[in-house]
């Protein structure tokens, strides 16, 4: 059984931020847009994004390491925000392991942002619905794009090439090759969620 | 509870919409990525990276991305204004004037001013990538008053390396990544050659090789480097210097290289009493190769111990040894003078200067030096040297370096950037794989063959001036300056206070201009140039500067116009304010005339194709250039009968020649009438569809054999020369010691027959223009109580900024909303700092209060923040409590332009004093916790802005952007 999901590579992650503005833009004008934005010309501007980079320090000066951390929906493969949801919107995809919203369903009630412990959700204000990433579904299925390009958006932009896209189930795959010979890692596997994305760690070179 | 989903998430959003995709480049910074527009219904659904571009193969980064916001910004000015008659400069009160009104205002003040005294008019542009024509502008009006940001940004990084190796950084040469095992950024945030810097270094470190990020500040790039080695800013010099004493030490350098490819071999006169005195010796039975720049050195061959002429064949030249010409002259190699210089930089010296280790400074030099000398390359490339020897194949080593403005923004960057460029000869890695290698019209000799005008007879009415407003002068003689050996130039350029200010001083320009200091001037116009906010120093009294009159009433700078697209902190300022396009609306050119985005393997420039039609009455700011020029009957722009040449600038590019029937253009691609000329060919009407219909990119690959050793390369010089890339085809040897510094200091000595410094710089010129990089302490420190002021203050722009101002981007602001200034925890603690706490930084000019952020990432010795974030209140379309001018700030506001300069109430340009560039790394601070009571606010505030016409009345309170239902201004 399938499951597509992003391998990124913390090694080569500089922070550039492509990944955010490059989903925003695809995603905004996209199906699964409009991806709002609240006072975007005023104080504390507030948007929907579906990835967002969090740098942070670890450690004592001058032991100091800065990390770039992307993170975007992990398409659990036991996904919290699917059972709790009311309706039904919150749902994972059988043929390729993607969760979605879905926006006809969804009452923007935001229990699947408290069940996630990622921070992956959030609620759309214009719509009233919840959002996340969608693996670029609209992309990756669609055949008008070169084959090439049936990507996220995010990989197609990243210039470091720290985000891998594939199927995780494949042990062929890039995703899982990447994983296997790097030592990928979930995201705080003791909740349970079994997160389908995966995090290559920082390496020294010799 | 599964069910069939009802929503599709692969449906299109807006049904039978037309799309249209467009190639075109992006503008959003200075890396001029190959990108493909994606419009629906004609408005912009998404921009991506072109997958057949060189420059980034189809990535694409933060700004790219966001391109559209900026396109359909609420910033966006469009439509020409004028001051409204009565109002006050700064008050942002303007009325709508048409096209026709704003040209003629400027044609008849231009003309008046081009026909009496066209000093009095100076253009200055900030940002911009196009200055082989704006520089063309202002070359053709006569005026010396031109300059780009350089001088303002780093141009010690292009004079200090430029002056050494014939080439530098950004999109004019850079670190071979491919080949590299060892890969040093020093002084480095981001750059010009950002995407591909970022593919390069990310295939880097997966193919194992190790990089070392140098920097008081962990951020960016530096977060993925295998090392972090803090450094005190200001302080580069002295590692530099004290690497280069462990690289000697150790015998750790390339003597084959060094003996051949630069002139560290060459004999030095060392005869205190000559008049030549530390210069070269010259070999009168010597090969001179060009009259123009003569070769003929001597060198010491160790077999006969005899001097011969230099590359004499079957000579074994000496580095090190002090000799006895035959005549009893004294002489020394310049190997021989270096290493004395460096005696004394020992690892332990610059661990006081530095705060590195003297063992990791040791050790890094051993790794270096190790690195180049045991893993060498070697490519099965033969090419044949300038002085007819054959080589099988093109040896490497595989150290490579990238630096940036941490080395240049300081007044001692430009001996530093000496230092750095020596060290990468040393390792000799220059034009090699592995290391540093040049891209057109890179190497240019050493100097560049442009040269400013000498005198102010330059500068005559209605007459084209006879030189370039900018240069690289050689020696004395070169200077801009008057009888009296004072500037000509209004920012003091190719003065004997910065002789050699190749890229102009744009910090000092509005407080000379209202000084009246050389010289009062009638029109100040800006491009693109921030001046009146975060691209200038000392902020708030260049402001007041911008309002302030003479006693008849009459403003100080009389006539201001102001050329961008948004709404900035500067229009307020504008006499006249024209509105530009963005840059999916216009045509425009990345020229090997100017900054190309070439690749290490040839030539590649590039165009901008419009993909939108100009908003509301936008003109680009080329357009406007090309009209004022052919009305003002400028030489170039008009035919011999005096008539209209160029219908516009697209027109303008395809048949615009350097000289009549040269056949140099401002595009290389498809010349010639058939085009299938490359580089030089007779203009193509057709060029621009060709263009269009190859991603908007022409890629010219040089023959392998002339990809490498191209200083030396005898097959590359005379190529480069036939295509107009070079004047010569001599080799370009690298300067390890700088004969054209001790001409200047020679002067200084008043052993010179020429122009002379006045007497109150000679001091100063004989100590800077040392032939051999040396550490000084920057100017500021020594202006300054370091003891009251301990801490240093740097700025950076991060990635999602980079080299443009976006603020007015609803996406890219979410990013960088404000600015902390960032401290070492450990010191933010000392001082009684809390995290998060308001803080006041204070500089012996002036204290900003802000909002402290503890960092672990920061040397304790250094603040930081990113530049450009704080903002006006109400500028650039935002809310007058947006967070930019709330929490925001600016350091810049404790930061001079200008330096006390001796006992007398002297002032002195706050820059470099070899090559201008503005000191915005020297400043020294202190810092406190502010006072229970103060308001939660940053300090200095400003009145609010309000937006002009043309522009919405209020940005919207919220949007989604839907690519094809937007309502846009038209």
């Amino acid at each position: 059984m399938t499951q597509l999901a992003l391998v990124i590579d913390l090694n080569v992650c500089v922070g550039c931020h492509a990944c955010v503005t490059s989903c925003k833009q695809w995603n905004t004008s996209g199906s699964a847009g409009p991806l709002t934005d609240d006072n975007p010309y005023g104080a504390d501007p507030i948007g929907s994004f579906f990835n967002r980079v969090q740098t942070f320090e670890v450690g004592e000066y001058p032991a100091t390491q800065t990390v770039h951390f992307p993170k975007s929906c992990l398409h659990c493969e036991d996904p919290p925000c699917v059972p709790v949801c009311p309706t039904g919107a919150s749902y994972k995809r059988k043929e390729d392991g993607i969760v979605l919203v879905d926006y006809d369903k969804c009452i923007g009630c935001k229990y699947c942002s408290w069940a996630c412990p990622y921070g992956a959700r959030e609620i759309d204000e214009a719509r009233q619905v919840m959002t996340k990433c969608t693996l670029c579904v609209d992309r990756i299925t669609d055949t008008s794009l070169p084959e090439a390009e049936r990507k996220p958006a995010c990989v197609m932009a990243c210039p470091t090439n720290a985000r891998l896209f594939g199927d995780v189930h494949d042990p062929k795959s890039e995703v899982s090759q990447a994983i296997r010979e790097r030592d990928g890692y979930e995201l705080m596997p003791e909740w349970g969620t079994r997160p389908a994305n995966r995090y290559l760690p920082r390496r020294q070179a010799d | 509870m599964p069910s069939t989903p009802i929503h599709d998430p692969s449906a299109p959003p807006v049904p039978g919409a037309a799309t249209e995709i467009r190639t075109t480049t992006c503008y959003m910074c200075a890396c001029r990525c190959g990108i493909r527009v994606h419009l629906r219904d004609g408005q912009v659904r998404y921009i991506d990276g072109n997958p057949d571009h060189p420059l980034n193969k189809g990535v694409i980064c933060a700004k790219g991305s966001a391109g559209i916001m900026k396109q359909y910004s609420p910033a966006r000015l469009t439509l020409p204004l004028r001051r409204k008659p009565g109002s006050e400069r700064g008050a942002g009160e303007f009325e709508e004037i048409t096209w026709d009104e704003a040209f003629a205002t400027l044609e008849s003040r231009l003309r008046h001013l081009r026909a009496t005294d066209p000093k009095k008019f100076a253009l200055f542009t900030g940002r911009d990538q196009m200055q082989a024509l704006t520089g063309l502008f202002a070359r053709q009006f006569g005026t010396p008053n031109y300059a780009a940001h350089g001088g303002f940004c780093s141009v010690n990084m292009a004079a200090g390396m430029i002056y050494t190796i014939g080439g530098s950084f950004w999109e004019f040469g850079g670190p071979d990544l491919e080949r590299a095992r060892v890969f040093v950024m020093i002084g480095t945030a981001e750059d010009h050659h950002s995407n591909p810097m970022k593919v390069a270094l990310s295939k880097f470190k997966r193919a194992g090789g190790r990089f070392i990020a140098i920097n008081p500040i962990r951020t960016g790039y530096a977060a993925i480097a295998d090392q972090w080695i803090p450094i005190r800013p200001g302080s580069d010099g002295a590692l530099l210097l004290a690497l280069i004493h462990e690289l000697i030490r150790l015998d750790l350098v390339d003597h084959e290289f060094l003996a051949r490819y630069t002139n560290a071999s060459q004999l030095v006169n060392l005869d205190s009493e000559s008049d030549d005195y530390g210069l070269m010796l010259r070999n009168p039975q010597g090969d001179v190769v060009n009259p123009l720049r003569p070769h003929n050195f001597f060198w010491w061959d160790q077999a006969t111990n005899a001097p011969v002429s230099d590359h004499a064949e079957g000579a074994s030249p000496a580095l090190t040894g002090r000799f006895t010409m035959p005549d009893g002259t004294p002489a020394a190699p310049a190997f021989e003078l270096l290493k004395a210089r460096v005696a004394d930089c020992t690892p332990e010296w610059a661990s006081a200067i530095t705060g590195i280790s003297a063992d990791t400074i040791r050790s890094l030099a051993h790794e270096l030096g190790t690195a180049a000398r045991d893993q060498k390359i070697s490519l099965p490339i033969a090419w044949t040297d300038s002085w007819g020897k054959r080589h099988e194949s093109v040896t490497g080593s595989p150290v490579a370096f990238h630096a940036m403005r941490g080395l240049a923004a300081h007044s001692n960057g430009f001996q530093t950037i000496r230092a750095l460029a020596i060290l990468m000869s040393l390792l000799g890695t220059i034009d090699r794989p592995g290391g540093f290698r040049h891209k057109s019209p890179y190497p240019k000799a050493v100097p560049p063959n442009a040269r400013p005008p000498k005198g102010p007879d330059a500068v005559k009415p209605d007459t084209p001036l006879n030189g370039a407003p900018l240069g690289w002068p050689e020696g004395p003689d070169d200077l801009f300056v008057d009888a009296a050996g004072e500037p000509v130039r209004i920012d003091k350029g190719f003065s004997w206070e910065h002789p050699l200010s190749a890229h102009g001083l744009m910090h000092n320009v509005i407080t000379n201009a209202w000084r009246g200091d050389p010289y009062p001037i009638d029109t100040l116009m800006l491009f693109m140039a921030n001046m009146a906010w975060n691209s200038t120093m000392n902020t708030s009294e260049v402001r007041k500067m911008l309002c302030d009159r003479t006693v008849t009433g009459e403003y100080k700078i009389p006539f201001l116009v102001v050329c961008d697209a948004f709404h900035s902190e500067t229009t307020a300022y504008a006499d006249l304010l024209l509105p530009d396009t963005t840059y999916l609306e216009r045509h425009d050119c990345m020229s090997l005339l100017d900054r190309p985005i070439s690749e290490f393997d040839g030539p590649v420039d590039s165009v901008r194709i419009p993909v939108l039609p100009p908003t509301g009455q936008c003109k680009p700011f080329q357009e406007v250039l090309v009209e004022l020029a052919s009305r003002l009957g400028f030489p170039v722009f008009v035919n011999p009968d005096g008539s209209r040449k160029y219908r516009d600038y697209p027109d303008f590019v395809v048949r615009y020649e350097t000289a009549p029937g040269s056949g140099i253009g401002f595009l290389s691609g498809w010349r010639g009438e058939n085009g299938d000329k490359a580089l030089r060919g007779e203009p193509n009407p057709r060029q621009w569809d060709m263009y269009a219909q190859n991603n908007c990119v022409f890629h010219y690959r040089l023959p392998v054999e002339h990809q490498y050793m191209r200083n030396w390369n005898q097959g590359y010089l005379d190529w480069a020369q036939s295509a107009g890339l070079r004047r010569d085809r001599d080799p370009i040897v690298i300067h390890v010691y700088s004969e054209f510094l001790q001409r200047f200091r020679l002067a200084a000595q008043g052993r010179h027959l020429g122009k002379q410094p006045p007497e109150r710089l000679r001091e100063r010129v004989e100590r800077f223009f040392d032939p051999l990089p040396f550490f000084y302490e920057p100017l500021e420190w020594q202006a300054t109580d370091t003891d009251s002021f301990p801490l240093h203050a740097v700025t950076q722009r991060p990635m999602a900024m980079y080299h443009s101002w976006d603020s007015q981007n609803a996406w890219l602001r979410q990013i960088h909303t404000y600015n902390f200034l960032y401290v070492n925890t450990r010191t933010a603690l000392d001082a009684g700092i809390g995290d998060g706490a308001w803080m006041w930084v204070e500089s012996r000019w002036g204290k900003v209060r802000c909002l402290c952020r503890h960092s672990e990432a920061v040397e304790p010795g250094t603040v930081w923040t990113w530049n450009a974030i704080g903002k006006q209140r109400g500028a650039w379309s935002l809310d007058a409590d947006a967070n930019e001018s709330q929490q925001g700030f600016l350091l810049n506001h404790l930061i001079r332009e200008e330096l006390p300069d001796g006992e007398a109430g002297g002032r002195i340009s706050n820059s470099d004093p070899i090559t201008g560039q503005a000191g915005w790394y020297d400043v020294r601070v202190r810092i406190r916790p502010a006072e229970a009571g103060e308001p939660a606010e940053s300090w200095p505030q400003f009145d609010a802005m309000k937006p002009v016409s043309g522009m919405p009345a209020k940005a919207p309170r919220r949007q989604g952007w839907m690519a094809g239902l937007m309502k846009v201004i038209r």
